[in-house]
Protein backbone atom coordinates (compact mmCIF):
# COMPACT_ATOMS: atom_id res chain seq x y z
CA UNK A 1 0.00 0.00 0.00
CA UNK A 2 1.66 3.73 -0.78
CA UNK A 3 -0.21 6.82 -0.12
CA UNK A 4 1.24 9.74 -2.05
CA UNK A 5 0.02 13.38 -1.27
CA UNK A 6 2.01 15.91 -3.03
CA UNK A 7 3.34 17.16 0.45
CA UNK A 8 7.07 16.77 1.24
CA UNK A 9 6.43 13.48 3.67
CA UNK A 10 5.91 9.88 2.18
CA UNK A 11 4.16 7.36 4.30
CA UNK A 12 4.58 3.35 3.09
CA UNK A 13 3.73 0.53 4.82
CA UNK A 14 5.89 -2.25 5.50
CA UNK A 15 5.88 -5.61 7.25
CA UNK A 16 6.50 -4.28 11.06
CA UNK A 17 4.15 -1.17 10.56
CA UNK A 18 4.59 2.27 8.54
CA UNK A 19 7.81 3.98 7.43
CA UNK A 20 7.21 8.46 6.84
CA UNK A 21 9.87 9.38 5.17
CA UNK A 22 10.21 13.15 5.07
CA UNK A 23 12.11 15.65 3.01
CA UNK A 24 11.93 18.50 5.26
CA UNK A 25 14.81 21.03 5.90
CA UNK A 26 12.51 22.15 9.02
CA UNK A 27 11.69 19.99 11.91
CA UNK A 28 8.88 22.09 12.75
CA UNK A 29 7.15 21.81 9.34
CA UNK A 30 8.15 18.10 9.68
CA UNK A 31 6.26 17.67 12.47
CA UNK A 32 3.52 19.43 11.77
CA UNK A 33 2.57 17.45 8.52
CA UNK A 34 2.97 14.13 9.80
CA UNK A 35 0.29 15.31 12.75
CA UNK A 36 -1.77 16.86 10.34
CA UNK A 37 -1.55 13.21 7.99
CA UNK A 38 -2.47 11.55 11.36
CA UNK A 39 -5.12 13.63 12.06
CA UNK A 40 -6.61 13.34 9.13
CA UNK A 41 -6.90 9.91 8.66
CA UNK A 42 -7.04 8.95 12.59
CA UNK A 43 -8.84 5.56 11.96
CA UNK A 44 -5.91 4.42 9.54
CA UNK A 45 -3.33 5.32 11.79
CA UNK A 46 -4.48 4.05 14.89
CA UNK A 47 -2.69 1.26 16.85
CA UNK A 48 0.09 1.59 14.41
CA UNK A 49 3.63 1.35 15.10
CA UNK A 50 5.60 3.70 13.00
CA UNK A 51 9.28 4.20 11.70
CA UNK A 52 10.50 7.78 10.78
CA UNK A 53 13.40 8.49 8.33
CA UNK A 54 13.88 11.45 8.60
CA UNK A 55 16.78 12.59 6.30
CA UNK A 56 19.74 14.96 7.52
CA UNK A 57 17.08 16.72 9.92
CA UNK A 58 18.66 17.28 13.58
CA UNK A 59 16.51 16.68 15.70
CA UNK A 60 16.93 16.87 19.63
CA UNK A 61 15.30 15.06 22.14
CA UNK A 62 12.92 17.54 23.26
CA UNK A 63 11.17 17.89 20.22
CA UNK A 64 11.23 14.26 19.32
CA UNK A 65 9.62 13.48 22.66
CA UNK A 66 6.94 15.80 22.48
CA UNK A 67 6.68 14.05 18.38
CA UNK A 68 6.18 10.94 20.31
CA UNK A 69 3.55 11.53 23.13
CA UNK A 70 1.41 13.79 20.21
CA UNK A 71 1.63 10.53 18.37
CA UNK A 72 0.68 8.42 21.10
CA UNK A 73 -2.30 10.67 22.18
CA UNK A 74 -3.38 9.57 18.66
CA UNK A 75 -2.85 6.02 19.40
CA UNK A 76 0.20 5.72 17.21
CA UNK A 77 3.50 4.40 18.55
CA UNK A 78 7.17 6.11 17.25
CA UNK A 79 9.09 2.90 17.18
CA UNK A 80 11.93 3.79 15.33
CA UNK A 81 13.80 6.15 13.60
CA UNK A 82 16.27 6.61 10.71
CA UNK A 83 18.79 9.39 10.12
CA UNK A 84 21.74 10.68 8.47
CA UNK A 85 22.09 12.72 11.62
CA UNK A 86 24.48 11.74 14.56
CA UNK A 87 22.73 13.79 16.95
CA UNK A 88 19.20 12.73 16.10
CA UNK A 89 20.26 9.01 16.23
CA UNK A 90 21.62 9.82 19.29
CA UNK A 91 18.28 11.72 20.69
CA UNK A 92 16.26 8.33 19.51
CA UNK A 93 18.65 6.17 21.34
CA UNK A 94 18.15 8.29 24.64
CA UNK A 95 14.28 7.74 24.12
CA UNK A 96 14.58 4.45 23.73
CA UNK A 97 13.61 3.94 20.14
CA UNK A 98 15.31 1.81 17.71
CA UNK A 99 17.62 2.90 15.29
CA UNK A 100 18.04 0.85 12.19
CA UNK A 101 20.88 1.31 10.32
CA UNK A 102 19.91 2.05 6.57
CA UNK A 103 22.07 1.93 4.19
CA UNK A 104 20.99 3.60 0.76
CA UNK A 105 17.32 2.64 0.23
CA UNK A 106 17.67 -0.76 0.48
CA UNK A 107 14.04 -2.30 1.85
CA UNK A 108 14.15 -2.31 6.04
CA UNK A 109 12.90 -6.02 5.46
CA UNK A 110 16.71 -6.96 4.74
CA UNK A 111 17.92 -5.75 7.98
CA UNK A 112 19.22 -8.32 9.75
CA UNK A 113 18.81 -8.20 13.65
CA UNK A 114 22.17 -7.81 15.61
CA UNK A 115 22.75 -10.32 17.50
CA UNK A 116 24.98 -10.78 20.63
CA UNK A 117 26.98 -13.63 22.31
CA UNK A 118 24.55 -15.04 24.24
CA UNK A 119 22.01 -14.50 20.92
CA UNK A 120 19.96 -12.73 21.70
CA UNK A 121 19.51 -8.96 20.74
CA UNK A 122 20.10 -6.04 23.28
CA UNK A 123 20.33 -2.33 23.27
CA UNK A 124 23.49 -0.79 24.38
CA UNK A 125 23.79 2.67 25.82
CA UNK A 126 26.77 4.36 26.80
CA UNK A 127 26.15 7.08 28.74
CA UNK A 128 24.54 7.86 32.29
CA UNK A 129 20.78 8.35 32.34
CA UNK A 130 19.68 11.32 33.99
CA UNK A 131 16.53 11.82 35.95
CA UNK A 132 13.43 11.92 33.30
CA UNK A 133 14.69 9.33 30.71
CA UNK A 134 12.77 6.44 30.34
CA UNK A 135 14.29 3.89 27.73
CA UNK A 136 12.36 0.89 26.51
CA UNK A 137 12.84 -2.21 24.90
CA UNK A 138 11.76 -5.49 23.61
CA UNK A 139 15.02 -6.65 23.59
CA UNK A 140 17.43 -6.51 26.78
CA UNK A 141 19.26 -3.50 27.59
CA UNK A 142 22.91 -3.12 28.65
CA UNK A 143 24.02 0.43 30.79
CA UNK A 144 27.27 1.31 30.26
CA UNK A 145 26.84 4.36 32.66
CA UNK A 146 25.03 5.41 35.85
CA UNK A 147 21.12 5.13 35.84
CA UNK A 148 19.92 8.13 37.98
CA UNK A 149 17.09 7.81 40.30
CA UNK A 150 13.77 9.37 38.09
CA UNK A 151 15.14 7.82 34.95
CA UNK A 152 13.55 4.54 34.37
CA UNK A 153 14.32 1.18 32.23
CA UNK A 154 11.91 -1.06 30.94
CA UNK A 155 12.84 -4.12 29.03
CA UNK A 156 11.35 -7.22 27.45
CA UNK A 157 13.74 -9.67 28.79
CA UNK A 158 17.07 -8.35 30.95
CA UNK A 159 18.81 -5.15 32.36
CA UNK A 160 22.50 -5.10 32.57
CA UNK A 161 23.67 -2.00 34.22
CA UNK A 162 27.30 -1.60 34.05
CA UNK A 163 27.58 1.36 36.59
CA UNK A 164 25.44 2.48 39.85
CA UNK A 165 21.73 1.67 39.20
CA UNK A 166 19.62 4.05 41.27
CA UNK A 167 16.65 4.77 38.84
CA UNK A 168 13.50 2.57 38.35
CA UNK A 169 14.21 -0.83 36.51
CA UNK A 170 11.18 -2.86 35.37
CA UNK A 171 12.37 -6.75 32.97
CA UNK A 172 11.05 -9.70 31.56
CA UNK A 173 7.73 -7.41 30.39
CA UNK A 174 7.52 -9.62 27.23
CA UNK A 175 6.67 -12.30 30.05
CA UNK A 176 10.44 -14.07 29.77
CA UNK A 177 10.88 -15.81 33.07
CA UNK A 178 14.62 -16.03 32.48
CA UNK A 179 15.33 -12.49 32.36
CA UNK A 180 17.48 -10.87 35.03
CA UNK A 181 18.61 -7.39 36.18
CA UNK A 182 22.25 -6.66 36.93
CA UNK A 183 24.53 -3.45 38.08
CA UNK A 184 27.73 -2.98 39.78
CA UNK A 185 25.74 -0.59 42.83
CA UNK A 186 22.60 -1.96 43.34
CA UNK A 187 19.96 0.78 44.59
CA UNK A 188 17.25 0.73 42.65
CA UNK A 189 14.30 3.09 43.42
CA UNK A 190 11.77 0.41 42.09
CA UNK A 191 13.11 -2.93 40.89
CA UNK A 192 10.43 -5.85 38.82
CA UNK A 193 10.83 -9.06 36.78
CA UNK A 194 7.67 -9.47 34.98
CA UNK A 195 4.69 -9.06 37.41
CA UNK A 196 7.00 -9.15 40.74
CA UNK A 197 8.18 -6.65 42.24
CA UNK A 198 10.87 -6.60 44.78
CA UNK A 199 11.07 -5.87 48.34
CA UNK A 200 14.78 -4.72 48.31
CA UNK A 201 16.45 -5.94 51.34
CA UNK A 202 17.86 -2.63 53.72
CA UNK A 203 21.19 -5.28 54.67
CA UNK A 204 21.82 -5.72 50.55
CA UNK A 205 25.52 -3.70 50.97
CA UNK A 206 25.39 -0.60 48.36
CA UNK A 207 28.81 -1.29 47.28
CA UNK A 208 28.83 -5.07 46.01
CA UNK A 209 27.26 -5.90 42.71
CA UNK A 210 24.40 -7.64 42.47
CA UNK A 211 21.67 -9.74 40.48
CA UNK A 212 18.33 -9.78 40.39
CA UNK A 213 16.24 -13.59 39.03
CA UNK A 214 13.25 -14.83 39.25
CA UNK A 215 12.55 -17.72 41.68
CA UNK A 216 9.24 -19.88 41.62
CA UNK A 217 7.57 -16.20 41.35
CA UNK A 218 9.46 -14.11 44.21
CA UNK A 219 12.47 -12.12 43.38
CA UNK A 220 16.00 -13.02 44.52
CA UNK A 221 19.29 -11.25 44.90
CA UNK A 222 22.55 -12.92 44.67
CA UNK A 223 25.95 -11.30 44.57
CA UNK A 224 27.15 -10.71 40.88
CA UNK A 225 30.88 -11.77 40.47
CA UNK B 1 33.80 42.84 23.52
CA UNK B 2 32.23 39.50 23.81
CA UNK B 3 30.66 38.62 26.91
CA UNK B 4 29.66 35.53 28.08
CA UNK B 5 26.49 34.16 28.89
CA UNK B 6 25.93 32.31 32.10
CA UNK B 7 22.41 31.18 32.79
CA UNK B 8 21.50 30.33 36.12
CA UNK B 9 19.04 26.88 36.39
CA UNK B 10 18.03 24.37 38.93
CA UNK B 11 15.08 22.88 37.60
CA UNK B 12 13.28 22.77 41.92
CA UNK B 13 12.02 26.39 42.61
CA UNK B 14 13.64 28.04 45.61
CA UNK B 15 16.94 26.84 45.84
CA UNK B 16 18.36 30.19 45.21
CA UNK B 17 18.69 30.84 41.54
CA UNK B 18 17.83 34.65 42.11
CA UNK B 19 20.04 34.75 45.07
CA UNK B 20 22.86 33.36 43.44
CA UNK B 21 22.31 35.77 40.41
CA UNK B 22 22.33 38.73 42.29
CA UNK B 23 25.53 37.98 44.14
CA UNK B 24 27.33 37.04 41.21
CA UNK B 25 26.32 39.71 39.67
CA UNK B 26 27.67 42.29 42.05
CA UNK B 27 30.86 40.31 42.86
CA UNK B 28 31.79 40.34 39.14
CA UNK B 29 31.18 43.43 38.62
CA UNK B 30 33.46 44.61 41.85
CA UNK B 31 35.84 42.60 39.75
CA UNK B 32 35.80 45.39 37.41
CA UNK B 33 33.62 43.27 35.02
CA UNK B 34 30.61 44.76 33.06
CA UNK B 35 28.15 42.78 34.09
CA UNK B 36 24.11 42.46 33.27
CA UNK B 37 21.75 40.18 34.94
CA UNK B 38 18.59 38.82 32.98
CA UNK B 39 15.51 38.40 35.04
CA UNK B 40 13.83 35.57 32.75
CA UNK B 41 10.64 34.78 35.21
CA UNK B 42 7.94 36.72 33.36
CA UNK B 43 5.22 36.99 35.22
CA UNK B 44 6.91 36.49 38.57
CA UNK B 45 9.76 39.11 39.00
CA UNK B 46 11.77 38.81 42.05
CA UNK B 47 15.47 39.89 41.11
CA UNK B 48 14.62 43.26 40.92
CA UNK B 49 13.54 43.09 44.73
CA UNK B 50 17.07 40.90 46.04
CA UNK B 51 18.86 43.42 44.12
CA UNK B 52 16.61 46.51 45.11
CA UNK B 53 16.09 48.08 42.19
CA UNK B 54 12.33 47.78 42.53
CA UNK B 55 11.44 51.11 41.76
CA UNK B 56 13.85 51.80 39.74
CA UNK B 57 12.05 50.08 36.85
CA UNK B 58 10.50 52.01 33.99
CA UNK B 59 10.91 49.74 31.21
CA UNK B 60 11.46 45.99 31.27
CA UNK B 61 12.63 42.65 28.97
CA UNK B 62 9.19 42.22 27.34
CA UNK B 63 9.00 46.18 26.04
CA UNK B 64 12.90 45.91 24.35
CA UNK B 65 11.45 42.64 22.64
CA UNK B 66 7.72 43.73 21.34
CA UNK B 67 10.01 47.08 20.27
CA UNK B 68 8.52 49.68 22.95
CA UNK B 69 11.95 50.66 24.08
CA UNK B 70 15.55 50.55 23.25
CA UNK B 71 17.79 48.09 25.05
CA UNK B 72 19.78 50.43 26.67
CA UNK B 73 16.68 52.20 28.32
CA UNK B 74 15.27 48.83 29.84
CA UNK B 75 18.48 48.51 31.65
CA UNK B 76 18.79 49.81 35.16
CA UNK B 77 22.41 50.58 36.38
CA UNK B 78 22.65 49.93 39.95
CA UNK B 79 24.15 52.69 42.42
CA UNK B 80 26.28 50.08 44.21
CA UNK B 81 28.36 48.83 41.75
CA UNK B 82 27.90 51.25 38.56
CA UNK B 83 29.38 48.44 36.10
CA UNK B 84 26.12 45.87 36.93
CA UNK B 85 23.02 46.34 35.47
CA UNK B 86 19.65 44.98 35.53
CA UNK B 87 16.78 44.07 33.01
CA UNK B 88 13.78 43.16 34.84
CA UNK B 89 11.10 40.99 33.87
CA UNK B 90 7.62 41.88 33.07
CA UNK B 91 5.03 41.17 35.85
CA UNK B 92 1.97 41.56 34.06
CA UNK B 93 2.82 39.16 31.00
CA UNK B 94 3.41 35.55 30.87
CA UNK B 95 6.18 32.89 29.29
CA UNK B 96 5.02 33.38 26.23
CA UNK B 97 5.62 37.03 25.79
CA UNK B 98 9.52 36.01 24.88
CA UNK B 99 10.68 33.25 22.82
CA UNK B 100 14.27 31.47 22.52
CA UNK B 101 15.29 33.15 19.20
CA UNK B 102 14.46 36.89 21.64
CA UNK B 103 16.43 35.94 24.07
CA UNK B 104 20.03 34.75 21.91
CA UNK B 105 18.66 38.39 19.74
CA UNK B 106 19.01 40.41 22.79
CA UNK B 107 22.02 38.64 24.00
CA UNK B 108 24.18 39.02 21.03
CA UNK B 109 23.36 42.88 20.97
CA UNK B 110 24.36 42.51 25.00
CA UNK B 111 27.68 40.51 24.22
CA UNK B 112 29.09 43.74 22.13
CA UNK B 113 29.30 45.72 25.18
CA UNK B 114 29.27 43.33 28.49
CA UNK B 115 31.94 40.96 29.87
CA UNK B 116 28.96 38.93 31.27
CA UNK B 117 25.29 38.26 31.04
CA UNK B 118 23.92 36.24 33.89
CA UNK B 119 19.95 35.18 33.32
CA UNK B 120 18.10 34.19 36.23
CA UNK B 121 15.96 31.03 34.82
CA UNK B 122 12.47 30.75 36.19
CA UNK B 123 12.04 27.19 38.18
CA UNK B 124 10.49 24.40 36.03
CA UNK B 125 11.77 23.27 32.60
CA UNK B 126 8.91 24.42 30.60
CA UNK B 127 9.12 27.67 27.74
CA UNK B 128 10.86 29.82 30.34
CA UNK B 129 13.63 27.43 30.97
CA UNK B 130 14.30 26.87 27.36
CA UNK B 131 14.27 30.66 27.21
CA UNK B 132 16.66 31.43 29.40
CA UNK B 133 18.63 28.26 28.33
CA UNK B 134 19.02 28.80 24.32
CA UNK B 135 21.53 31.87 24.49
CA UNK B 136 23.86 30.17 27.08
CA UNK B 137 27.31 29.84 26.56
CA UNK B 138 27.61 28.47 30.23
CA UNK B 139 24.72 26.95 32.29
CA UNK B 140 25.36 27.51 36.30
CA UNK B 141 22.84 24.21 37.90
CA UNK B 142 21.94 25.10 41.72
CA UNK B 143 20.94 23.01 43.95
CA UNK B 144 20.38 22.52 47.53
CA UNK B 145 22.00 19.13 49.77
CA UNK B 146 18.59 17.55 49.50
CA UNK B 147 17.24 14.71 47.34
CA UNK B 148 14.77 16.60 45.64
CA UNK B 149 16.55 19.62 44.64
CA UNK B 150 19.21 16.99 43.37
CA UNK B 151 16.85 14.93 41.29
CA UNK B 152 15.90 18.04 39.84
CA UNK B 153 19.34 19.48 38.65
CA UNK B 154 20.08 15.87 37.35
CA UNK B 155 16.80 16.69 35.14
CA UNK B 156 18.21 19.95 34.10
CA UNK B 157 21.43 18.45 32.91
CA UNK B 158 20.14 15.68 31.09
CA UNK B 159 18.14 18.17 29.33
CA UNK B 160 21.08 20.49 28.87
CA UNK B 161 23.14 17.62 27.57
CA UNK B 162 20.54 16.53 24.97
CA UNK B 163 20.11 20.17 23.88
CA UNK B 164 24.06 19.97 23.45
CA UNK B 165 24.49 23.15 25.54
CA UNK B 166 26.72 23.67 28.43
CA UNK B 167 29.47 22.86 30.07
CA UNK B 168 27.19 22.94 32.72
CA UNK B 169 28.67 23.40 36.51
CA UNK B 170 27.68 22.78 39.78
CA UNK B 171 26.77 25.26 42.47
CA UNK B 172 25.74 23.21 45.64
CA UNK B 173 23.52 25.58 48.37
CA UNK B 174 22.58 26.50 51.37
CA UNK B 175 25.02 23.39 52.74
CA UNK B 176 25.23 23.10 56.90
CA UNK B 177 28.10 21.32 57.86
CA UNK B 178 26.31 21.24 61.39
CA UNK B 179 23.37 19.05 59.56
CA UNK B 180 26.43 17.03 57.40
CA UNK B 181 28.47 16.42 60.34
CA UNK B 182 25.47 14.80 61.87
CA UNK B 183 24.87 12.32 59.08
CA UNK B 184 21.36 14.64 58.72
CA UNK B 185 22.29 16.26 55.49
CA UNK B 186 23.80 14.81 52.12
CA UNK B 187 27.14 16.25 51.59
CA UNK B 188 28.80 17.93 48.80
CA UNK B 189 30.68 14.96 47.93
CA UNK B 190 27.09 12.86 47.58
CA UNK B 191 25.91 15.72 45.88
CA UNK B 192 28.49 15.66 42.85
CA UNK B 193 29.21 12.25 42.90
CA UNK B 194 25.53 11.33 41.54
CA UNK B 195 25.20 14.66 39.37
CA UNK B 196 28.34 14.31 37.87
CA UNK B 197 29.67 17.71 36.73
CA UNK B 198 32.25 19.83 37.50
CA UNK B 199 31.48 22.06 40.72
CA UNK B 200 32.31 25.64 40.73
CA UNK B 201 31.22 26.46 44.26
CA UNK B 202 29.67 25.68 47.65
CA UNK B 203 27.51 28.12 49.74
CA UNK B 204 27.40 27.73 53.34
CA UNK B 205 23.89 28.14 55.08
CA UNK B 206 23.41 31.80 56.47
CA UNK B 207 21.38 33.64 57.90
CA UNK B 208 22.48 36.69 56.69
CA UNK B 209 21.33 35.66 53.01
CA UNK B 210 17.67 35.94 54.04
CA UNK B 211 18.20 39.51 56.06
CA UNK B 212 20.11 41.06 53.25
CA UNK B 213 17.56 39.43 50.47
CA UNK B 214 15.01 41.24 52.32
CA UNK B 215 17.03 44.90 52.43
CA UNK B 216 17.92 43.93 48.29
CA UNK B 217 21.49 44.34 49.60
CA UNK B 218 23.12 41.05 48.19
CA UNK B 219 25.29 39.45 50.83
CA UNK B 220 28.13 39.17 49.05
CA UNK B 221 28.09 43.36 50.08
CA UNK B 222 28.52 41.95 53.41
CA UNK B 223 32.16 41.56 54.46
CA UNK B 224 31.42 39.45 57.80
CA UNK B 225 29.12 36.89 55.61
CA UNK B 226 30.60 32.92 54.83
CA UNK B 227 28.06 32.75 52.07
CA UNK B 228 28.93 36.45 50.39
CA UNK B 229 32.66 35.04 50.95
CA UNK B 230 31.79 31.95 48.63
CA UNK B 231 29.63 34.23 46.04
CA UNK B 232 32.57 35.86 45.91
CA UNK B 233 35.21 32.85 45.29
CA UNK B 234 32.55 31.48 42.28
CA UNK B 235 33.14 34.83 40.16
CA UNK B 236 36.54 34.58 40.66
CA UNK B 237 36.20 30.89 39.61
CA UNK B 238 34.09 32.52 36.88
CA UNK B 239 37.17 34.67 35.70
CA UNK B 240 39.24 32.43 35.19
CA UNK B 241 41.14 32.06 38.48
CA UNK B 242 42.26 29.13 40.97
CA UNK B 243 40.49 29.86 44.39
CA UNK B 244 40.94 26.79 46.79
CA UNK B 245 37.55 25.79 48.51
CA UNK B 246 36.59 27.24 51.56
CA UNK B 247 36.41 25.19 54.83
CA UNK B 248 33.22 24.15 56.15
CA UNK B 249 33.69 23.34 58.85
CA UNK B 250 33.43 26.35 61.05
CA UNK B 251 36.73 27.39 61.45
CA UNK B 252 38.23 29.72 58.92
CA UNK B 253 41.61 29.19 57.97
CA UNK B 254 44.41 31.73 56.63
CA UNK B 255 43.84 31.97 53.47
CA UNK B 256 40.00 32.96 53.76
CA UNK B 257 40.50 35.47 56.73
CA UNK B 258 43.13 37.41 54.22
CA UNK B 259 41.09 37.01 51.02
CA UNK B 260 38.20 38.27 53.60
CA UNK B 261 40.29 41.08 54.25
CA UNK B 262 41.12 42.09 51.03
CA UNK B 263 38.22 41.02 48.67
CA UNK B 264 36.84 44.32 48.32
CA UNK B 265 40.62 45.73 47.35
CA UNK B 266 39.66 47.72 51.31
CA UNK B 267 36.77 49.23 50.06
Amino acid sequence: MDIKTESKIRIKGYQDGLIITSNHQEWKDCQEEIISQICEKENFFRGGKITLDLGNLTVHAAEMGSMRDKLSDKGVTLWSVISNSPTTIKTAQMLGLDTPIYPGKSNLRDRQPSVSAIGDSALLIQRTLRSGISIQSEDSIIVLGDVNPGAELLSGKSILVWGRLRGAVQAGLSGETESVICAMVFTPTLLRIGEAVADIPAKMKKSKPYKAMLKDGVIHFEPWD
Amino acid sequence: MTGIVATISSGKGGVGKSTTTANLGIALASLGKKVVCIDSDIGLRNLDVVLGLENRIVYDLVDVIEGRCRLQQAMIRDKRQPELSLIPAAQTRDKSAVSPADMIRICDQLKEEMDWILIDSPAGIERGFRNALAPADLILVVTNPEVSAVRDADRVIGLVESEQKGPAKLIINRLNSALVKRGDMLNAEDVQDLLAIELIGIVPEDELVLISTNRGQPVVLDQKSDAGLAFMNIARRLNGEEVPFMRLDGKKDLFSSITNLLRFGGK
